[in-house]
């Protein structure tokens, strides 16, 4: 399964939405860059538009971000799993990517040192915790 | 209640998005093993609405076997599914794939549960059935995020936290000469600990659970009970705040499923008054249904002279002991 890979946002975020979103965003940065250009000539109406321009950037951005923060909820990461194998005749090891196919205690290709068989020890996978806070119970 | 419906819209929307990937994992898989002719799609739509009727309660002397029969018919009707969606598939391909395909069920299962209840609430305008889902939602989601792990896992054939105990089985029985016993189980005649040890574990690497029940009862009577005492070997789940991977020790039939191999290991236990010793891996649920982790991987050493302590205890030199690692044992030869 590759739903880390995958893309959820065909699913969830209608195009529409999204272009009024940028429509928005662009209008607001629009009126940002009018109003610093007449705020010498006329600075009333250059700090109401000023204001829009403050706001919608806000709202627009901050409706971005939101969408994203959802979208990359829906995400279900998987660590990546490992194939530890070892050769118990020399203990010469070996960790790779699983692969297909593969099982703790299958006999796999002999070792390269000294030729004899060798087996699948291992499959796990590591996950990495978030530093935890200190809890005294 | 308007902010809980929208709680619950929230989560029906993961779960929706998480049961379509487990179904197009479910689709891919059968493509890619099975090879069959034909489009599987609509026969795997078909199969995600199995359903399994248990036995009326109402009289419940031999409910046990009732149970037993129904979960014997829904394994060979799986089983057979399984063959005709992917006919290119050798047994432990199937076996995974039957996992695949009844994680991919069960994820269709909480998702229809949950959209049942969001659009009932919202029908009614009933604060209490909205209120019922929202209160166990953390629960559910995990549960679901658990299954949608587990069908890479099955998918792969990668061996999983329920595994456990068969890991340990399967470390014990390494490098010893191993017969098939009951169905879907294998045990091996170990020397341990100048004890002769009947390891048992269902047989391996293919998405299975066998059944320990039958293949403990047979071992107790091929050695007319003559046996000093069972070790069994489990995940268990753990609480909030306990290790992942911590091991835990005591007595009673450690097995988990429907309780028809609880029971039937009882039975034969009572008939020969034979002790029984329990040792348990602790796991939260999602780590049991997901592809292992290094904790509990390591954790099966522990458990390992866990066994031998309690054998050493419990049994003197030349008794005959049996140590039954249960759990899923996809991707644990042995």
């Amino acid at each position: 399964m590759t739903m880390e890979n995958s893309s959820p946002q065909r699913s969830r975020v209608s195009p529409s939405a999204l272009m009024v979103l940028f429509m928005m965003l662009v209008l607001s940065l629009a009126a940002l860059l009018y109003g610093v250009w007449i705020i010498d000539s006329y600075p009333d109406l250059a700090y109401i538009i000023l204001l829009f321009g403050f706001l919608g950037t806000a709202m627009a951005a901050y409706t971005l971000v939101q969408m994203r923060r959802r979208l990359s909820k829906l995400k279900i990461v998987i660590s990546p799993v490992t194939t530890t194998i070892e050769c118990k005749k020399c203990g010469f090891k070996n960790v790779r990517e699983f692969q297909r196919g593969d099982y703790i205690f299958k006999a796999v290709e002999p070792c390269q040192k000294c030729n004899d068989k060798m087996l699948i020890t291992a499959v796990y996978r590591e996950v990495k915790e978030k530093e935890k806070a200190s809890f005294p119970y | 209640m308007m902010v809980m419906l929208r709680e619950v819209e929230g989560s029906l929307h993961k779960l929706k998005y998480i049961k379509e990937e487990g179904r197009k994992t479910a689709v891919e898989t059968v493509k890619e093993i099975g090879k069959p002719q034909a489009d599987p799609a609509a026969r795997i739509d078909r199969f995600l609405e199995y359903f399994t009727i248990g036995p009326q309660g109402l009289d419940p002397a031999g409910i046990v076997w009732k149970l037993e029969h129904i979960l014997d018919v829904r394994d060979t009707r799986f089983k057979d599914e399984v063959k005709l969606m992917a006919p290119s598939a050798d047994e432990t391909q199937a076996n995974n794939l039957e996992n695949t395909l009844e994680a991919a069920m069960a994820l269709n299962y909480i998702y229809k549960i949950i959209r049942h209840f969001y659009l009932l609430g919202k029908k009614t305008y009933s604060l209490y059935v909205v209120m019922q889902i929202q209160m166990i939602l953390p629960m559910v989601m995990k549960e679901a995020e658990a299954y949608a792990s587990a069908l890479k896992a099955f998918a792969f054939g990668q061996p999983i936290g329920d595994g456990a105990g068969a890991l340990v089985a399967a470390k014990l029985m390494q490098g010893h000469e191993t017969r098939k016993i009951a169905k879907d189980c294998v045990v091996a005649t170990v020397p341990f600990e100048g004890r002769t040890a009947f390891v048992i574990k269902a047989e391996g690497p293919g998405g299975n659970v066998g059944k320990p029940g039958d293949a403990i009862k047979e071992v107790i009577e091929e050695n007319n009970g003559n046996v000093a005492t069972v070790v069994m070997i489990d995940a268990a789940l753990k609480l909030e705040g306990e290790e992942l991977g911590e091991v835990a020790e005591g007595v009673g039939a450690a097995i988990g499923g429907p309780g028809v191999d609880q029971y039937k290991i009882e039975e034969s236990l009572v008939k020969y008054h034979i002790p029984i010793n329990a040792v348990i891996i602790k796991e939260d649920v999602g780590d049991a249904v997901s592809p292992l982790r290094k904790e509990i991987f390591d954790s099966v050493e522990n458990v390992i002279e866990r066994v031998k302590q309690v054998v050493l205890e419990r049994t003197k030199e030349g008794d005959k002991v049996i140590i039954a690692g249960i759990g899923n044992t996809i991707g644990i030869g042995q």
